[in-house]
């Protein structure tokens, strides 16, 4: 199994500075740093419940900080009002863990719904063209009419990830894509990762503990251990580091 | 204990607020209204007729030996019409709306709230306060009084059919016997007051779908919850209402 290189540090599209959030008394995020650059997959690995999933909900906007900036493509997202924060989610692309496609719609009207925006206007065929390339990317254009409920976990995944680029977004957030799955179909998902990343170029944060995923996306990897930014490095540097709160993820 | 029901109210009439801020919004949910419309109504449309149908010919059946013994067993369909239109009707039909559509509502809310169905619908920019509180709320308060004034012309039926059992009534008495009874003052007042029922059933069941946590077991909870804090805000919304008929002296 190769592992992704690691990119040329160039134009930042996440840059976090500082950032707070905490639950009552726990402080889940804490004084943390961070930047993504364009076109690099970065894994963030830590212990579940670590706020993995809360960093990026942060990211997203989903959540506020309690300190701390969050500029993602120039924009500090804290500070964007609602329709600000709907134009920047059109560039970032969000793959949520329990993959959270609507039950009640077909695949075709999951993969429409992010089209809804009364400020996207495109015609039928255009939808019809942007579905069925969406589709073809994750290789299961023949689903289009089925249910999610007649899928199998993988597929599902792979819906959701079809869904997540419809508006070929510049940034993916992935929030455990490979968790729930079997070994191959996990590979096959990382497989599609990469596939993405070099057909649009896109750069993206990825959640995960699945060491084998993490070892075919990641061009780098950053720990997140009590809330902070702990280590940082390629996934050689991190599987030989002697530090043992880095070193038991690894082995 | 009672801090944490005033903590509740409180959170209750700040969602309530936000539907009155967001109901005058763009963009409108159209289509959804209409589908949950039909669901609604569409559904709930048996349960209704039958019940209504055998709470109006158990209702005469049994008030019969009554009136009997005071020979006033011509007074019947006066007595079963006020009745079933001022207070048996309307609150059944809400009883059953409660139980059938504000479980279906909180459940379904719910699922999609701990599957982050509902945070995929705010990163895919729509609303989903709009699209899914809204649209529902509006088809509860517009389709249960068109409900409970479908379940007062069945239930009158079964009434006819009660005072056919065992005495004969004939078609054209009956009905001009229930037209003398009934005043604007009977029906207006009822029917009023099925718009506030509705308004209650799909506000509670959405708030509680809404703040769904803790997996299946709160899916559970909130479906459950929906049903019996709506069945109460029936009862109550009943009091004030007669005590507001009694005020304009329409009792």
């Amino acid at each position: 199994m190769t592992t992704n290189k690691p990119i040329i540090k160039k134009e930042s599209v996440i840059s976090i500075n500082d950032l707070n959030k905490a639950f009552g008394d726990h402080k889940v995020i804490n004084e943390f740093n961070f930047n993504l650059f364009r076109g690099e997959n970065v894994v963030v690995l830590g212990k579940s419940g670590s706020g993995k999933s809360v960093l990026i909900k942060l990211i997203i906007g989903l959540m506020k900080p309690d300190k701390g900036t969050i500029h993602v493509l120039g924009n500090n997202v804290p500070e964007l009002n609602s329709s600000e924060l709907d134009e920047m989610r059109v560039k970032i692309g969000f793959l949520f863990q329990s993959n959270a496609l609507y039950d009640s719609m077909t695949v075709r009207e999951n993969l429409e719904f992010p089209l809804r925006r009364h400020w996207i206007k495109t015609s039928k065929q255009d939808v019809n063209a942007l579905v069925i390339e969406a589709l073809t990317n994750v290789g299961l254009p023949e689903t289009i009419d089925m249910m999610p409920s007649e899928l199998s976990g993988g597929m599902r995944k792979r819906i959701a990830l079809a869904r997540t680029l419809i508006l070929k977004p510049e940034i993916i957030l992935y929030d455990e894509p490979t968790t729930g799955l079997d070994p191959i179909t996990g590979k096959e998902i990382s497989q599609l990762m990469l596939d993405i990343q070099k057909k649009y170029n896109t750069s993206s944060i990825i959640i995960s503990h699945d060491i084998n995923c993490v070892k075919i996306v990641a061009n780098r990897i950053v720990m997140l251990i009590d809330g902070t930014c702990y280590a940082t490095g390629t996934f050689q540097e991190l599987e030989n580091s002697k530090d043992p709160k880095v070193k038991q993820f690894f082995e | 204990m009672l801090k944490n029901i005033f903590i509740e109210v409180g959170l209750i009439a700040r969602f309530t607020g936000r539907f009155f801020v967001e109901v005058f919004k763009p963009q409108f949910e159209f289509k959804e209204f209409l589908r949950q419309c039909f669901y609604i109504g569409n559904k709930s449309l048996p349960l209704v007729v039958i019940t209504a149908f055998i709470m109006g010919l158990v209702l005469t059946m049994q008030s019969r030996p009554t009136l009997l013994e005071f020979g006033a067993q011509a007074w019947l369909p006066k007595m079963i019409s006020v009745s079933l239109i001022r207070e048996i009707a309307p609150v059944i039909t809400a009883l059953i709306c409660a139980g059938k559509i504000g479980s279906g509502i909180g459940a379904e809310l719910g699922s999609m709230k701990v599957t982050e169905q509902i945070d995929a619908m705010d990163v895919s920019g729509t609303n989903p306060y709009k699209f899914l509180v809204v649209t529902r709320v509006m088809a509860t308060t517009l389709m249960i009084p068109l409900l409970a004034i479908l379940a007062d012309a069945v239930s009158l039926y079964g009434g006819y059919l009660g005072c056919n059992i065992k005495g004969v009534v004939s078609w054209d008495l009956f009905w001009n016997q229930i037209f003398d009874t009934l005043v604007f003052g009977d029906i207006l007042p009822s029917i009023i007051k099925t718009f506030f029922f509705g308004f209650v059933i799909g506000i509670i069941g959405c708030y509680q779908g809404f703040n769904s946590s803790k997996g299946t077991e709160g899916v559970g909870q909130s479906a459950n919850s929906a049903v019996v804090i709506s069945s109460l805000l029936v009862f109550i919304i009943d009091l004030l209402a007669v005590q507001i008929t009694d005020v304009l002296n329409l009792n």
